[in-house]
């Protein structure tokens, strides 16, 4: 597996939603890539025919009634919100066009 | 009425006695624990337990229990053994009418619009909830200095982790300053901190309390339990907040066994306690190993049978946590984007887009530890990476999980010391992170499994005087052994301290005062 650099950080901050410092993404780089290299031996513990687990405990199919509960008003919806107008949340321009 | 000092001291079972006796009001409880909590938490060498503290509605709740006792009838019959009874909360969980924070600068005075599931029965069986406990922002820490609030100190030692993530848990129960808690524990919050302060701290099966209202950081390793001085308190709050909740999918459906009555049980004749060959030994503090092997000649001249298992996988185990941990938060965090709630951080030149925003307010949002995770699973799950890290690590589970099955068969309950070390230094291992995760070495092998773990003070290591824990581990949905086990092995070393470990800690005001004045 190839070692975790710079660009990587750079690239994963920008699909992470995280603006970084040049500063930021060389430190990040560096203790990041010590990390990496100590899960390595992961990849290498488990054979082909072992199955992955993602749970715990598996619990399948997990349904209620199809009945109606409870539900917050708009009002409390939106009591966290930076910003809000007409009951919905308020934000920023979508796409490129301020 | 008993002297405050003495009554802030008491167990929650005694205390819950002494209310239903009429010996004493929770109003006199809460407001003691509330008096202890000014004292010794706040300035700048306080314990900084509390990120928030939440007395008026405490008094409220406290003042409604001691009318209801008064009035005496159905009502007062109809009470919870622990109505009355002070508690404190991790602030992970969220409560109606007090902030929930995580931790975070990202959520900052936020209000939930809910209760946690866990929350709802705390009030349904009318405990004070005293307030909001310090925490590693949103849980990810080993010893709570990843707060965005300012770390927590080991009532120990104040120059001292008091573990992590709930740290504020811990420390608060530690320094009298609650008789219970709530904490979460996905690779050892719970268990590690009780550990570094001499308390007791449960992770039950996973499923088993429900998760709805915990601020997710690993879904499939999160678990909520509790925090206390004793092991039948944690046995007592964990049948208060246990048992099936249909809004956590996860959440199962078994009855919860009757955890109290095992606390009670009393002995541990013909049990099989299994050592964890690769839970011991080297990478362990000579202190830490010697306290653990006085509790394994407890628990055989109590007549349980010792036996060694080798789990050979565990030593892949931290490897694959911090693979899922990370990849699951970094999934589960991407909703602190403020838009629907929480900080919004306009950036400060250039086009003002939302994605712009998103990633301004993270950046100002979010601490270092937070960003190393978020990165570390977007990294992971990335494509071209997802089969060899994710993918591996999902299979080291499955390794991990045929251990503590071969485990228990030759074994009812297995023991290991909690953490490998006492109480390391504030500062000490902040730079490096590593070092940090190889603290939750002993205790993240039950999360990848979701097998429950207790853990109870083992006593002090020689070298520096500082607690040590004990881990005990049960198959899934066997909770009620550790309680069994536990109690007996708490009663056995209590006789042989002459009174609880906590007995030994430092006179808090004294110390507090001594550091101010340096």
């Amino acid at each position: 597996m190839a070692a975790i650099n710079r660009d990587d950080v750079a690239h994963l901050a920008r699909l992470a939603h995280i603006e970084m410092s040049a500063q930021e993404l060389d430190r990040m780089a560096g203790e990041l890539a010590v990390i990496v290299d100590s899960v390595k031996s992961v990849s290498e513990a488990a054979g082909d025919d072992v199955p992955a687990t993602s749970h715990p405990i598996p619990l399948n199919n997990v349904f209620r009634e199809d009945v109606v509960g409870h539900t917050f008003t708009a009002e409390q919806a939106l009591s966290g919100a930076p910003d809000s107008d007409e009951n919905r949340f308020k934000v920023p321009a979508i796409l490129d066009e301020a | 009425m008993t002297d405050t000092k003495e009554l802030i001291r008491l167990s929650a079972a005694k205390l819950a006695e002494k209310l239903a006796a009429g010996e004493v009001t929770s109003i006199e409880v809460t407001q003691a624990y509330l008096d202890r909590i000014a004292a010794v938490d706040g300035g700048e060498r306080g314990v900084n337990a509390f990120l928030h503290v939440n007395a008026e509605e405490a008094l409220a709740v406290a003042a409604e229990v001691d009318a209801i006792r008064a009035a005496g009838g159905a009502e007062a019959e109809a009470l919870h053994v622990l109505a009355g009874v002070p508690i404190a909360v991790k602030d992970l969980i969220v409560t109606v009418g007090q902030p929930t924070t995580a931790g975070s600068k990202i959520l900052e005075g936020w209000h939930s619009p809910y209760d946690a599931t866990v929350v709802e029965r705390l009030r349904a069986a009318k405990m004070p909830i005293l307030g909001k406990t310090n925490l590693d922002e949103f849980a990810m820490g080993s010893s709570t200095e990843h707060s965005a609030y300012g770390p927590t100190r080991n009532p120990w030692d104040l120059d001292r982790i008091p573990g992590g993530s709930g740290g504020g848990s811990a420390a608060a129960v530690a320094a009298f300053e609650a008789p219970l808690a709530l904490g979460t524990d996905t690779g050892g919050s719970i268990r590690q901190p009780g550990a570094v302060t001499g308390t007791v701290g449960v992770k039950p099966t996973y499923g088993s309390v429900s998760r709805y209202g915990a601020i997710a950081m690993a879904s499939s390793l999160d678990q909520i339990g509790p925090v206390s001085r004793t092991v039948l308190d944690s046995a007592l709050l964990h049948e208060v907040i246990g048992g099936h909740d249909p809004r956590d999918s996860t959440s199962l459906a078994d009855p919860l066994a009757d955890l109290v009555a095992a606390a009670k049980t009393g002995n541990v004749e013909g049990m099989r306690i299994g050592i964890i060959k690769e839970l011991h030994g080297e990478g362990y503090q000579a202190g830490v190993e010697n306290r653990f092997n006085d509790s394994l000649e407890l628990l055989k001249e109590a007549g349980a049978e010792i036996v060694e298992v080798s789990c050979p996988n565990f030593q892949y185990a931290l490897g694959a946590y911090y693979l899922i941990m990370p990849s699951e938060a970094s999934s589960n965090l991407a909703k602190f984007d403020g838009v629907r709630y929480g900080l919004r951080v306009l950036p400060e030149d250039g086009p003002m887009t939302i994605e712009r925003v998103m990633g301004a307010t993270r950046a100002a949002g979010f601490g270092d530890e937070v960003k190393r995770r978020i990165i570390l699973g977007t990294y992971a799950l990335s494509a071209g990476y997802y089969d060899a890290y994710y993918g591996s690590a999902q299979k080291v589970r499955t390794l991990v999980q045929r251990d503590f099955e071969a485990a228990f068969t030759v074994a009812d309950v297995l023991i290991s010391p909690t953490a490998p070390t006492t109480a390391f230094r504030l500062g000490e291992k902040l730079d490096d992170p590593l070092a940090m995760y190889l603290n939750d070495v002993a205790t993240i092998p039950a999360n990848l499994a979701g097998v429950p773990g207790l853990s109870l003070p083992g006593g002090l290591a020689d070298e520096d005087g500082l607690p040590v824990g004990i881990q005990l581990l049960a198959p899934a949905r066997e909770d009620a052994r550790l309680y069994r086990v536990g109690a007996v092995l708490e009663s056995l070393l209590e006789a042989k301290w002459g009174g609880p470990l906590l007995a030994q800690a430092p006179e808090l005001g004294e110390l507090v005062e001594a550091k101010e004045a340096k």
